[in-house]
């Protein structure tokens, strides 16, 4: 055999050998523009194969085809880091007999790497590939940048198929996976659509809530006695949180701060950052835009971590690991400051940790940036629906109404009063948000348990029941 | 103390419940130039409603009103005054006449409600080269007036010149408005920096109104409220300086002296006043003596 | 008086409410959707019913969109509303 390409789809999972009540897994680097997980559940589904469990770094609305496969058992059982709102309404409502299991970005890869969830075959998606398998997200119409959460299913999969659509002479130059680890090749006209692919630019909020919150945040950084040479930062792609990031480099410019790195996923704010001089590297698992894919691409201070040099607790170190500041994002928070990124106010699955509580178990400094209340509901509240990331590695809440720091920081919270910033116990934010918008009415929980969510480490953090039809 | 005034426009909700988290001193709810023709009165039900029902926690409430040119503005009063707002702001006040024609009409709702006159202050927004003009007249007019208030942008389309960040073409208006204000003995506040992403700007032009004698800043983006604040809050020198004032009068009344001296420079009435006036904003602000702090 | 032609008021941007108000001839019908309806629905409800007959409100159909909008702001919207389909 000269090359791995093979004709077809079809003949690629023949192969691969693969029989009802195996594991097929797939990474999520094209995120809303992925097509690669459709046409290999539809192949599969038209192969009769049956019982499948889809392993998924992450699920979004584009996958909602996955629902017609559960109803006829092709898909028996989901493993994810994340999944939205089309998908978690549905399992929410209890179409699947056996629960979801949601791991972390970085529990993930451990959990393949410790054998606790083997892959039988990894279907990776590559924007570009030779005919030996090397592959990358860097180049081609469907570039998505890093390749970051497809390394442990490549080297760790019993079979693996790549699927590309722009198929280039062996040797791929600058590959990212290389071809000792993949099995077949499969060339398509497309993997993805471009635009679900990447956003054009991520923007920062320009609600005047979001940029109150984001200066706080900004000063919490600046007056936490991290913010010095060799500073390293991770930031989510919400608007507060690229706003807090602007404010964060004026403020390092200005006093001149050279930090060490940034990391996670990547934005075009910390392509700034690092260009500005902020930052000597960016450690990339994940490109959210445009402008990071052309970075990671043309800078070599850009680089590309795996899932498990990211986030891995069983590895012998991870980026995270390593980790100044993170701030991250809540739909809901206790006073216990447990953190839920699962489910929505009515109790339905529409988001995931991700790397939420990778990063704050890894981080010196892992702050909340969320508003008192959206719309009409408490973000504060007595008890979160569900724990995604638990209040023991959370430091500090910024919300509009003042900055409530974990009472096991206290040295933080004085120097965060000496500071003069607004600093309220997370009680009285709880009170304040519920006088604003009236004491909700609880809402019905089911009696089956449709998704376990298991913290990094493997164990069983919560459970998310069903929500019952009305 | 009223260092910031944050304008929130007076028919979005969002800003509305979350305006009293933005860090200002004042809140300036506007039912004028923020709200169409057809939905003022929708704006007005919304401005009364949340002054009446959300806890706007410490902050003062200015109503902008519509000016006494439109149809509106009576119909503004009539819903906002039983709210008790701190300030009226009146726009486009070109004459005194136009705050005697306001005055008179607050003062008939204050008999509706039973209050007495001047329970809600009058804080004229001057915003035409004749308003400029007739700055002192419009700050003596009415013991009612409180402060009164620069608009530059609508200024400078009057002086038919164009609006810079530099803002060589007001310097007279504020100038003359300083002027008018102190000899009226009222507050006076300096025009919004428009510049939402200037985060330099503000500060340059903050300081220098500052500097020229203005109480205080409005300011359209929340951002720069926190820069407006720092500027118009006395200094820990100014306030360590006001207690040294206040304790070298209390010497003096014990010793039964006249004068009274402090660093060899006599201390008069202004001085006294000044003491007093930061001491005040200082308590205010939560911040003592230097040595409190040790 | 009651309400004697079609109006509406507020929007249907986050924080605010969409209240349609027109006349009708048996009692208060309301039909609500809101985002919060798990939590918040019999309030607002109740509330609605409140403002109309503190305006003396007694037959009107009414058509609410509420996207979270806080109890100052709903009040608001619907004394508008009211005071629009009154010809005021």
């Amino acid at each position: 055999m000269n090359n791995k390409v093979v004709s077809s789809l079809r003949e690629a999972i023949e192969l691969t050998g693969l029989k009802s009540g195996m594991t097929v897994s797939f990474h999520h680097h094209l995120r809303n523009g992925d097509y690669v997980l459709n046409m290999v559940m539809a192949e599969i589904a038209r192969m009769g194969i049956r019982d499948l469990t889809v392993n998924a770094s992450s699920l979004f609305d584009i996958h909602a085809p996955l629902l017609q496969h559960i109803e006829n058992h092709v898909v028996t059982k989901i493993q994810t880091d994340y999944m939205s709102g089309v998908l978690g309404k549905a399992i929410s409502r209890g179409i699947m007999e056996t629960p979801v299991e949601f791991r972390t970005h970085g529990g993930r890869p451990s959990d393949i790497e410790l054998g606790r969830t083997p892959i039988d075959v990894a279907f990776i998606a590559a924007p570009a590939a030779d005919g030996m398998g090397n592959c990358s997200g860097k180049y081609g119409k469907s570039a998505c940048g890093s390749l970051g959460y497809a390394y442990p299913d490549a080297m760790n999969a019993k079979k693996v198929v790549v699927i590309t659509d722009n198929l280039v002479p062996y040797p791929l130059l600058d590959w990212s996976i290389p071809e000792t680890y993949v099995d077949y090749v499969v060339t398509v006209d497309a993997i993805g659509d471009p635009n679900g692919i990447v956003s054009g630019t991520t923007k920062i909020t320009r609600d005047p809530v979001g940029l109150v919150m984001a200066d706080r945040a900004a000063q919490v950084i600046r007056h936490s006695g991290l913010l010095k040479d060799g500073f390293s930062f991770q930031t989510g792609a919400g608007g507060a949180s690229l706003a807090a990031a602007k404010f964060l480099k004026d403020i390092m410019l200005k006093e001149n701060i050279h930090g060490s790195f940034g990391s996670g996923g990547i934005t075009g704010y910390m392509v700034d950052m690092l260009n500005e001089g902020c930052f000597q590297s960016l450690m990339d698992v994940q490109c959210f835009d445009l402008k990071a894919v052309e970075s990671i691409r043309t800078n070599p201070r850009h680089q590309e971590i795996s899932a498990s040099h990211y986030a891995s607790p069983s590895a012998r170190s991870a980026v995270v690991d390593s980790l100044d500041v993170v701030i991250l994002g809540a739909t809901e928070v206790d006073t216990d400051f447990n953190v839920n990124v699962h489910t929505d106010s009515n109790g339905y699955i529409m988001g995931g940790s991700g790397g939420h509580s990778d990063t704050a178990a890894g981080a010196r400094l892992s702050m909340i940036i969320a508003p008192l209340f959206r719309a009409r509901l408490p973000i504060v509240t007595d008890r979160v629906n569900c724990i995604s990331t638990p209040g023991r590695d959370i430091d500090v809440l910024v919300t509009q109404a003042g900055i409530a720091v974990n009472p096991k920081d206290a040295e933080l919270r004085q120097r965060l009063v000496d500071a003069g910033l607004p600093i309220v116990d997370i009680h009285e934010l709880k009170e304040l948000a519920e006088r604003t918008t009236g004491a909700p009415t609880h809402i019905a929980k089911g009696d089956r348990v449709v998704a376990n969510v298991i913290y990094r480490d493997g164990t069983l953090l919560d459970t998310i029941r069903n929500v019952p039809a009305k | 103390m009223r260092r910031s005034m944050l304008f929130i426009p007076g028919n979005t909700p969002n800003l509305l419940i979350n305006g009293a988290y933005l860090g200002a001193d004042a809140l300036i709810f506007d039912l004028e130039d923020a709200v169409s023709p057809d939905e003022k009165d929708s704006a007005r039900n919304l401005v009364r409603n949340t002054m009446k029902y959300m806890d706007l926690r410490r902050c003062e409430v200015i109503v902008r009103i519509n000016s006494i040119d439109t149809d509106y503005w009576k119909k503004d009063l009539d819903a906002i005054m039983p709210q008790k707002p701190h300030l009226i702001m009146l726009p486009k006040s070109g004459c005194a006449q136009d705050i005697l024609t306001a005055d008179a009409y607050m003062t008939e709702v204050e008999q509706r409600l039973g209050w007495e006159k001047n329970t809600v202050r009058l804080m004229p927004l001057i915003e035409t080269a004749l308003g400029v003009e007739n700055a002192f007249a419009i700050a003596s007019a009415s013991p009612r007036v409180a402060a009164i208030f620069l608009g530059a942008e609508d200024l400078t389309a009057d002086l038919r010149c164009k609006r810079t960040k530099g803002g060589n073409e007001i310097d007279y208006a504020r100038g003359r408005m300083v002027v008018a204000a102190r000899a009226a003995n009222v507050d006076v506040y300096d025009t919004p920096f428009t510049d939402v992403n200037d985060d330099e700007g503000i500060r340059v032009d903050a300081e220098y109104a500052k500097s020229l004698g203005f109480t205080g800043k409005a300011s359209i983006s929340p951002r720069h409220v926190g820069v407006i604040n720092e500027v118009f809050s006395p200094s820990q020198k100014d306030i360590d300086y006001a207690y040294e004032v206040m304790e070298a009068i209390r010497l003096a009344h014990e010793q039964g002296r006249g004068a009274i001296a402090l660093h060899g420079k006599m201390i008069d009435a202004p001085i006294v006043a000044r003491a007093q006036q930061t001491i005040a904003m200082a308590e205010e602000m939560g911040v003592g003596k230097a040595a409190d702090h040790e | 008086m009651d309400i004697i032609k079609k109006a509406s008021a507020g929007t249907l941007e986050s924080s605010d409410v969409y209240v349609e108000i027109e006349p009708g001839t048996q009692g208060i019908q309301l039909e609500l959707e809101s985002v919060v309806e798990q939590q918040f629905g019999d309030s607002i409800r109740a509330l609605v019913q409140e403002v109309l007959a503190e305006y003396g409100v007694e037959n009107a159909r009414l058509h609410i969109a509420d996207r979270g909008a806080l109890d100052c702001v709903i009040r608001a919207r619907v004394e508008t509303a009211v005071a629009r389909g009154k010809g005021e």
